[in-house]
């Protein structure tokens, strides 16, 4: 490939973009983008009108699949080291028996990024927080690797990283002596797409998960949460949780 | 004169190695051609002067933008750096090496650089080839993320 052709693959790479970010703003006339999703700029910081969540349906969640937490592994690159008490788990299957009954049901289990989380209030160095659309993060330039949050998390949802890694996912930067947990795939829910644990889920036709701005009443996530009941795992802990289960 | 001729010879055997030394394994550092320029006049992000400087600040600012606001522009994106300052051949040198971008000059400049502890120091396409055998693009932003022009106005 010549040098100029690089060159213009790349000046393409860049007005392709352009493009299709100016057709995307206006859809139809009078229609604006950002008053049908949520496709903010890159350049504008979140904001508290939006809180994203997540509901699961435990009914549809199917016992011996396990594309969720494989689609999160590899999405961020997560790999084991046959170490299963600290190798990473953003995401896990958890199968739960009623014992007088015999019933048993599975659902995913992950950082149910908390409205008043514990992992931020006990963070020593202002590592974990809470960005301002509830999305519940480590910044691991900060995270000193004490492990506090693990401790106060309920949940069990966060892994710290023993190992020198290698081979890290451009999106999802990791590495030895922090901490880290589920981010609701950030990076994509910043380009206005879906956590690659839904879209595996809805791809294997389950649909046990959906994603969503709690805060807008027409979101499929509100309405369902408004139309049936559903349930914050330890709700009497009062976290008011961002990941909702119905059918547990 | 036996004496002699065998100065000389070793004058030209310490000649010879010196050559190389200085040609081959130059002081200066070679640093590998970004794939693109941003625009006919301007070749990087900022000015080529302001970025060997000062890209550390840039990255650090944009950092905190993005890592607790959100903010993806790619102007001071560091994977955008990577995506294209270093090739996604498959032999392409990873960070460990004096050739790959980031580690010629930090190499020449005795710095440390401790940004590949965590991130990667692979363009998003190799990640993608390594993960993806079958093409799939969940790595990838999609291509309608707004991009931020950095000719124009901000170009100098
Ligand atoms: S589930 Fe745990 S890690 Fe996630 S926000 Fe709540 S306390 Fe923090
Ligand atoms: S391990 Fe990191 S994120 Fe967790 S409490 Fe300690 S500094 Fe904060």
């Amino acid at each position: 490939m010549s040098e100029q052709e690089g060159i213009d693959i790349y000046r393409r790479r860049f007005l392709g973009n352009a493009a299709k970010a100016s057709a995307g703003l206006a859809l139809a006339p009078g229609i604006m983008l950002t008053e049908l999703g949520h496709a903010k700029p890159a350049d504008e910081a979140v904001t508290g009108q939006v809180r994203w969540g997540m509901l699961i349906d435990s009914n549809k969640c199917a016992e011996g699949c396990n594309d969720c937490v494989q689609a999160c592994n590899d999405e961020h690159g997560l790999t084991g080291f046959d170490r299963p008490a600290t190798d990473a788990q953003w995401i896990r299957k958890v199968k739960l028996k009623d014992r007088q009954t015999g019933h048993t049901q599975t659902l995913p289990l992950l950082c149910q990024h908390c409205e008043h989380p514990p992992c931020v209030d006990v963070c020593p160095t202002g590592a974990s927080f809470k960005r301002e659309d509830g999305i519940v993060l480590v910044d691991k330039h900060i995270c000193i690797g004490c492990r506090y949050c693990m401790m106060a998390c309920p949940y069990k949802a966060r892994s710290f990283i023993h190992e020198t890694l290698q081979d890290q996912m451009p999106y999802a930067p990791r590495g030895k002596g922090t901490v880290e947990s589920c981010t609701f795939c950030v990076h994509r829910v910043d380009d206005d797409r879906t956590p690659a644990c839904v879209e595996a889920c809805t791809a294997e036709n389950h649909n046990a998960l959906v994603f969503g701005d709690m805060h807008d009443p027409s979101s499929q996530i509100s309405q369902e949460l408004e139309r049936h009941s559903s349930q914050q795992i330890r709700a009497d802990l009062q976290l008011n949780t961002g990941v909702r289960y119905r059918g547990i | 004169m036996i004496n002699y001729g065998l100065k000389i010879l070793l004058l030209g055997l310490l000649l010879g190695a010196a050559v190389p030394a200085s040609a081959g394994g130059s002081l200066l550092p070679v640093i590998p051609e970004a794939q693109a320029r941003v625009s006919e006049t301007q070749g990087c992000v900022e000015p080529v002067d302001d970025m060997r400087k000062n890209h550390m600040e840039y990255i650090l600012h944009q950092r905190d933008k993005t890592v607790h606001e959100g903010i993806r522009t790619q102007q001071h994106s560091l994977v955008e750096c990577i995506n294209c300052h270093v090739s996604d051949a498959p032999d392409a040198p990873r960070v460990s090496s004096e050739e790959h971008f980031c580690n010629s000059c930090h190499t020449y400049a005795a710095v440390k650089v401790d940004c590949f502890q965590c991130h990667a120091d692979r363009p998003v396409s190799t990640a993608q080839k390594l993960s993806q055998p079958g093409g799939g693009e969940s790595l990838l932003l999609s291509a309608d993320r707004q991009p931020v022009s950095v000719t124009g106005d901000q170009a100098q």
